[in-house]
């Protein structure tokens, strides 16, 4: 039991968000001797502690570990539980004050341990314990339990209370994901302040007064947060449980390692958990630079794709009838010949390489050398519905500069949607320590209530909507005073990307020093750009090579992990593409659209099952592990990229060529720290040292500014927004069975206004016709969509807005018409 | 239906803009929908909610701190038997027990008829003029067994009518700023200094 | 419905031959009107204040050493100045919550002279600059409401709420703001978190006090009914007429009510410092001894939450300090009394009831502790508690109150007193005040609840450590 009780003790740091067990902790540098430093005689012992800083993290930092429940590092202090006591020597005396809300003050003489503080803390436990049902070995907590951890540690073992306890029904949904037992809540305050401080949904709230005070949501509205999965995390009891964990294992079976989520480019640190081989929870692990120790519940609960039946678990090949699973082998020697053949009928220019952001940078520098070795000149990580590459060359942010920059100016889809920490740390950035967000957007955003300012423009129209801005007086002043950081991605698909890099320019020309976060979304997909998957040019992008090949001058199409019939925003090029490509090399882990056309699909390693390194936003560059054993026989995608370097006849990697006896993961990794400049030194060794990562230098490339004018719009028309939401029918959420659920459905949204100008109820069935084509969709009124312009999520399935999106157009106009 | 009426509507406004921070109103317009439907609805804390741009949930949690705020229909009048000390130590167990001959019903319940709702309450700031009990909080004092009859048959007969409104009218009359003496209510963020007529005698 | 005072509009109030500082108008029955407050000097301290710069205001209001009577009689003039500099804005809120049990001063103050409290908060606004004023008055208070209602419609008529104020360029809304129910928001941290629209739940003081850190997080004035009432009297008498009444330390008067087993229970504006409990208790002019001819048992002295005295107290003055060495506090003004036929069990239990009721629920020794001593009284006063019950009380006691807790001396059982304070392990009073009634009754009156208990059995006890639990 009490080395359990250790390990507890870690997991309730890990609920707190401070470093896991791994190295960094020890390997963090140690606190600077700075003017705001003071000295506080802790026990009889002096230490140095931070003006500011509360004495129960002074104290806890010192190794006196101080028993308590609502104190959370990353929350305001409420004082609630009490049971952090100790004593502080006072004008009067020692006086009892809770040491979570007592700051450290120089010559502060601090005591923890005399008989009165002893009384209290065990006091406390006992009345915590009094209502509580101890059915601890029912529990998803038990085992990591800080309240039964420090009813062992500082708790008086047994308990005089033998009234009857409160009684409440058993856990009830609190939402889809979050179950809550008001019997076992101690009334910490975490959840509630959780969704108040740091989420900004107040759903959940404590209700009632005194004793029969509870945490509940209002009658009929569920907690319905893209963060509540952090509420189960930080609470301090087994009152919040996650449908995805529950009663799937006892804590002492789990063992876990560190990792980083790369669900999106944020990167969270996380620690992976899973027990007899399979995966079974995701942590958020606290890093000052990225998450904080937060997660969104998309990239906590979608461990559950990894585990999914449906995963490809073999190499396929195309027979007369069909696909059929066989041999690495017979697989790679299949794939072999579609390069040869592609090679010999239409030389390197015939073969596209598309994809490779969803991997490690380990797959994608592989790939990428195995393209170089092929002289496939059509690559790209991106499909059409990022930015150019040069944005990376710019003057790069990081997220902490962001989040403490005096002007956040947001040229950017839904950070909420897409990049959700983010939105968390930006949030935070405004409401806690006074950034203001100056934000341009076509459509409100998570981050609008929170803006100092957030304009409105017809897609299409942003470079004059900022320029304007930047001829406020105001405006200017605000961005001519202090640090300003524009976070830059693409907020509309059915827009040319030109009018975004044409706004980011006028902001360049007129704000000289500022700094540029980009909001690109794919998980690994700064990676897969900085090591060798970006178009040589515009003419050899994902779009290009698309046509191409919808032309018939593709000989070979890979597909790293994606599906362009579902992720390409142009439904209709995506179609002549995928039919047009002479031969397809699919690699991947879901059977997909795309991959039932495949002439060989080679099934790839998913994540957790195989160690490597990612690049988030800021080129941070940290660590991925394999946790379990790949699924089926299937290879992680680096491994099959230098296996196949070794079978391309004169093509092949020579013997002095960097990846020639690559053999494990941190070959690769060691490969690109020697040969790419901006990764020069990044090893596997160097990115686990620190907690947070390293950050990977600048790459060079150019962000060219072209002149961009739309069309106007003629009165009847709406133009078009289509925007991404969290839950989509992306893979890895449609594969896990808590989150596909989620997905709001395909629906056309405009303003009420508009719709009663046009004569159609919410939820109507309504066709749009655009120039491209048309959508049948439900319609839905929308007071957040401004009036003239049609906003719709992208890829919520049926693919009928997508219909709307021509990739090369310059914005796409939308007529509603009535049906019947 | 039971959002503010129209009527309503227009009081919460105003009460609103009484403050800096419009969700100070809270209580005062839980207060308001209660006077208008006798209890508070899931609907009325709603629109309170879009009222002062908080969740329904921020609504429910405040409201339900709070005793006199009741969620379900109650009876017309609510009679609140004291019985903390000075109360207790004149009887005030007697008067309950009385209370509930008389109306025919247990402390917590309400009468048949919707007319009456009893219940035990804590002190009523009456402590010298005990037992006393509260009718929709108006005081009565000293009292005993016959004066509770008596004012059980007035309340009845409506003879308190003009006294005693129905449950969940607080005052009878509501404070009225006047337009044109009114200083109005600042964000305090937008305070930028002393008030003006500090600024002439403070340094 | 029976009232027996002279004024039955002033139900349970009793004049006397002692000067009258807030009371002076309730001989009228219009005296919560405006004609009627005009007539006896009404807004005549506020004119002259308006006459003389804010400090000097202030200024005087320090010298006259204006005792708060909300509970903690902390200084009014010295807690005005702990505004910080330079930081605006800074608000009045006007505690009128008044439900501390045995207290029933601040309901008639509001109800009887409206005007007097408004005027106050006016002076109070004007010395310590500050910009709005909020009257929170307890819920349960329509009459209170309905007067202060129609003196403001009637004082912003006149000119003296409002924009220029009496032609001066003082200007400042006076906002009425009614409570819903819940004794804790007396508190004034959470009088703070109610009228922001929260749950009222205290905030822990330090670091912050309110007047540096309050409503809004602004710099903020919370100062009771009663307090305030004093001000226009200071205002037109000065700091000299106010501190020739009483003693030096406790000057003017201060509103007691003495309810329980008194032949005229009462409120009574008494001469503060000088007068004793003796004189309150047994005098003609006050509560006139105790009802039958029976025996004073023990009585509350500053409101439910104070530790009980004895006959042995009865010449303890109304001096804060007095009253800490003899183990109790003044509090807010509320004496009440038991005779030889007070049964003490229950009597206690009442209180322990009130406190555990009105716990918030933030503090867990407050809202377990204080629900967990109620069980135990209530089970001792049905007579089905033992001895152990009685140990576990005290041992829950000591979660709430670690170390010593404050007791009356008694020379009928040789006990020594401890002074008061207590230590304590939640944020607020509430707490330690569900404990100390029935720590009073068990210290005081060891035999009656030796008489109700069973004798001592094995004592039970159930294992809650992780180990056993796991
Ligand atoms: C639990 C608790 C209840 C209180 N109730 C009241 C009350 O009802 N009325 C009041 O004026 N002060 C009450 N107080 C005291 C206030 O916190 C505050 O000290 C007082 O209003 C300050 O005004 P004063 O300085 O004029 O006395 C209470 C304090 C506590 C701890
Ligand atoms: S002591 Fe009780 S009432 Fe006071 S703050 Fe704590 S829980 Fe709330
Ligand atoms: S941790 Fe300090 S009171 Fe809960």
């Amino acid at each position: 039991m009490s080395d359990e009780t250790t390990d507890v003790n870690e997991t309730s740091d890990v609920d707190e968000g401070t470093d896991v067990d791994v190295a960094p902790a020890a390997a963090e540098p140690p606190p600077p001797v700075d003017p705001n430093a003071v000295t506080v005689n802790l026990n009889g012992r002096d230490i140095v502690a931070t003006k500011g800083e509360m004495v129960i993290a002074a104290a806890q930092r010192e190794g006196e570990y101080i028993p308590h429940f609502c104190y959370h590092p990353r929350m305001d202090p409420v004082g609630m539980c009490r049971q952090c006591m100790v004593e502080v020597e006072g004008p009067r005396g020692p006086m009892m004050v809770v040491s979570c809300m007592t700051p450290v003050g120089n010559g502060q003489v601090v005591r923890t341990d005399t008989d009165d503080v002893k009384r209290a803390q065990e006091g406390i436990l006992e009345l915590l314990l009094a209502n509580h049902p101890l059915d601890c070995p029912v529990c998803d907590k038990g085992g990591e339990c800080p309240l039964q951890d420090q009813a062992f540690s500082h708790g008086p073992g047994e308990s005089r209370y033998l009234e009857e306890k409160r009684h409440f029904e058993k856990p009830i949904p609190i939402s889809d994901l979050v179950y809550l037992d008001r019997e076992r809540c101690i009334l910490c305050d975490r959840c509630t302040r959780f969704a108040d401080e740091i989420a900004g949904d107040k759903l959940i709230h404590f209700t009632q007064r005194g004793n029969n005070t509870q945490v509940m949501t209002f009658p009929d509205e569920p907690f319905v947060s893209y963060f509540s999965g952090n509420t189960v995390q930080i609470c301090p009891v087994g009152a919040l449980t996650a449908r995805p964990y529950r009663f799937k294992a006892r804590p002492w079976d789990l063992d876990q390692l560190e990792s980083t989520c790369t669900t999106c480019s944020v990167g969270c640190r996380t620690v992976i958990q899973s027990s007899h081989d399979e995966l079974l929870r995701y942590q958020g692990v606290d890093s000052e630079e990225v998450n904080h120790g937060w997660l969104c519940d998309r990239g906590r609960f979608n461990f559950e794709a990894v585990n999914s039946e449906h995963r490809l678990t073999a190499p396929l090949v195309k027979t007369e009838s069909g696909l059929c699973e066989t041999s690495w082998s017979s697989a790679l020697d299949g794939a072999r010949s579609l390069i040869a053949d592609a090679l010999a009928e239409g030389g390197p220019e015939s073969i596209a390489v598309l994809g490779g952001a969803r991997g490690t940078n380990e797959d994608a520098y592989a790939w990428a050398q195995l393209a170089d070795a092929i002289g496939a000149s059509y690559r790209d990580a991106q499909l059409g519905d990022g930015l150019p590459v040069g944005v990376l060359g710019l003057d790069r942010a990081t997220i902490e500069e962001a989040a403490s920059a005096d002007t956040i100016v947001l040229l950017a889809p839904d950070l909420k949607e897409e990049l959700p920490v983010l939105y968390l740390r930006l949030r935070q950035a405004a409401e806690k320590r006074g950034s203001r967000i100056l934000e341009f957007s076509p459509i409100d955003t998570g981050l609008t209530r929170y803006a100092w300012k957030s304009l409105r423009y017809e897609p299409g129209t942003q470079r004059r909507v900022v320029e304007n801005a930047l001829a406020d007086g105001e405006v200017a002043a605000q961005l001519s005073s202090g640090s300003v950081v524009v976070v830059a991605g693409r907020a509309n698909l059915a827009e040319s990307v030109d009018a975004t890099v044409a706004a980011i320019g006028s902001l360049l020309a007129a704000v000289p020093d500022l700094k540029v976060l980009p909001a690109l979304r794919r998980g690994n997909v700064v990676g897969a750009l900085a090591l060798g998957l970006a178009p040589s040019s515009d003419d050899r992008d994902a779009v290009a090579a698309l046509k191409a090949a919808a032309d018939g001058r593709i000989g070979l199409l890979v597909l790293l992990g994606v599906d362009p019939l579902n992720d390409l925003p142009d439904a209709d090029l995506a179609r002549r593409a995928i039919a047009g490509a002479r031969r397809i090399l699919s690699v991947d882990t879901f059977p997909s659209e795309s991959t039932q056309r495949a002439d060989v699909v080679l099934a790839a390693a998913a994540y957790g099952e195989k160690s490597g390194t990612t690049t988030n936003i800021e080129g941070r560059v940290s660590p991925v592990v394999e946790k379990v054993t790949a699924r089926g026989i299937t290879r992680p995608d680096w491994m099959i990229a230098v296996e196949l370097g070794a079978m391309l006849g004169d093509r092949s990697f020579g013997a002095d060529h960097p990846l020639a006896s690559a053999a494990t993961f941190d070959d690769v990794t060691a490969a690109i720290a020697a040969t790419v400049p901006s990764y020069a030194g990044v090893t596997f060794e160097a990115v686990t040292a620190r907690a947070d990562g390293v950050l990977a230098g600048p790459i060079d490339a150019e962000l060219p500014i072209a002149a961009f004018e739309a069309p106007t719009r003629n009165g009847y028309d709406h133009r078009l927004v289509v925007g991404r939401k969290l839950y989509d029918r992306a893979v890895g959420t449609e594969m896990s069975r808590s989150l596909a659920h989620l997905a709001p459905g395909a629906a056309a949204h405009v303003n009420p206004l508009d719709l009663e100008r046009i004569g159609v109820a919410d939820g109507d069935e309504v066709e749009l016709v655009g120039a491209r084509g048309t959508a049948v969709l439900p319609m839905r009124a929308n007071p957040s969509v401004a009036r003239g312009t049609l906003w719709a999520p992208f890829n919520q399935g049926g693919r009928a807005i997508e219909e709307l999106i021509d990739i090369g157009a310059a914005i796409a106009d939308v007529r509603i018409e009535r049906i019947g | 239906m039971s959002r503010l009426s129209d009527h309503n509507v227009v009081v919460a406004d105003e009460i609103i803009s009484r403050y800096p921070k419009q969700k100070s109103a809270l209580i005062p317009l839980v207060h308001l929908s209660q006077e208008q439907n006798g209890y508070v609805t899931d609907d009325a804390m709603r629109h309170i909610a879009e009222l002062i741009d908080v969740t329904p949930a921020e609504v429910y949690g405040t409201a339900t701190f709070y005793e006199m705020f009741r969620f379900e229909p109650l009876g017309t009048y609510l009679i609140n038997v004291c019985g903390t000390m000075s109360c207790a130590l004149l009887g005030a167990h007697d008067l309950m027990q009385h209370a509930e001959q008389k109306l025919g019903i247990k402390a917590g319940s309400t009468t048949g008829d919707g007319l009456f709702t009893l219940q035990h309450a804590e002190c009523q700031a009456a402590c010298t003029e005990a037992p006393t009990l509260q009718v929709n909080y108006r005081h009565r004092y000293r009292v005993t067994a016959e004066s509770f009859d008596v004012l059980i048959d007035d309340l009845r007969a409506g003879r308190l009518d003009g006294e005693i409104p129905p449950h969940g009218t607080l005052g009878r009359n509501r404070q009225q700023i006047p337009a044109d003496r009114r200083v109005g209510a600042v964000h305090p963020d937008d305070v930028t200094g002393a008030p003006g007529w500090v600024q002439v005698t403070v340094s | 419905m029976t009232i027996l005072s002279p004024y039955p509009w002033a139900p349970g109030f009793y004049p006397g031959a002692r000067p009258e500082i807030v009371t002076s108008r309730f001989r009228y029955e219009d005296s919560h009107t405006l004609a009627r407050y005009e007539a006896t000097d009404g807004y005549e301290g506020l004119r002259s204040s308006l006459a003389r710069s804010p400090e000097a205001v202030h200024e005087e209001v320090r010298n006259s050493t204006l005792l708060g009577r909300g509970g903690a009689g902390f200084p009014a003039g010295v807690k005005w100045g702990f505004t910080p500099a330079g930081v605006w804005p800074r608000y009045l809120v006007v505690n009128g919550d008044e439900s501390e049990p045995g207290t029933y001063k601040d309901r008639l103050l509001m109800e009887c002279d409206p005007h007097q409290l408004i005027e106050g908060s006016l002076i109070a606004c004007y010395a310590a600059g500050l910009s709005q004023c909020f009257l929170y008055v307890r819920g349960e208070m329509p009459l209170a409401h309905e007067r202060l209602a129609t003196a403001l419609d009637e004082s912003y008529a006149a000119g003296y709420v409002g924009t220029n104020i009496m032609g001066t360029d003082f200007s400042i809304d006076i906002v009425l703001h009614s409570g819903a129910g819940a004794y804790v928001v007396g508190e004034e941290t959470a009088l703070i978190e109610s009228l922001e629209g929260e749950r009222g739940m205290p905030r822990l003081k330090p670091p912050n006090f309110p007047a540096a850190v309050g409503l809004y997080g602004q710099p903020t004035i919370v100062n009771n009914v009663e307090t305030l009432s004093n001000l226009p009297y200071i205002a037109r008498e000065g700091a000299t007429g106010y501190t020739s009444i009483g003693t030096a330390t406790s000057p003017g008067t201060r509103m007691i009510a003495v309810s329980g087993h008194v032949v005229r229970p009462g409120v009574y504006e008494i001469i503060n410092g000088s007068t004793t409990f003796r004189d309150l208790i047994y005098g003609d002019d006050f509560a006139q001894g105790i009802r039958d001819g029976n025996d004073l048992k023990t009585f509350v002295p500053g409101g439910g939450s104070a530790p009980w005295f004895c006959p042995d107290q009865l010449d303890v003055p109304f001096e804060g300090p007095a009253a800490s060495a003899a183990g109790s506090m003044l509090g807010s003004g509320a004496v009440m009394v038991m005779d030889s036929t007070t049964d003490i069990p229950s009597a206690a239990l009442s209180l322990v009831r009130f406190y555990a009721h009105e716990s918030c629920g933030k503090c867990v020794p407050c809202r377990e502790g204080g629900t967990w001593l109620l069980r135990l009284v209530q089970r001792i006063v049905d007579g089905h508690g033992t001895e152990d019950d009685l140990d576990t009380i005290l041992e829950v006691g000591q979660s709430i109150c670690p170390g010593d807790m404050p007791h009356a001396s008694s020379e009928r059982l040789g006990l020594e007193a401890v002074p008061f304070p207590y230590k304590m392990t939640t944020i607020c009073f509430v707490g330690p005040s569900a404990y100390a009634p029935i720590h009073s009754a068990m210290t005081l009156f060891p035999e009656e609840f030796a008489a109700l208990v069973a004798p001592r059995r094995e004592r039970r006890r159930i294992a809650v450590s992780a180990e056993a639990a796991s």
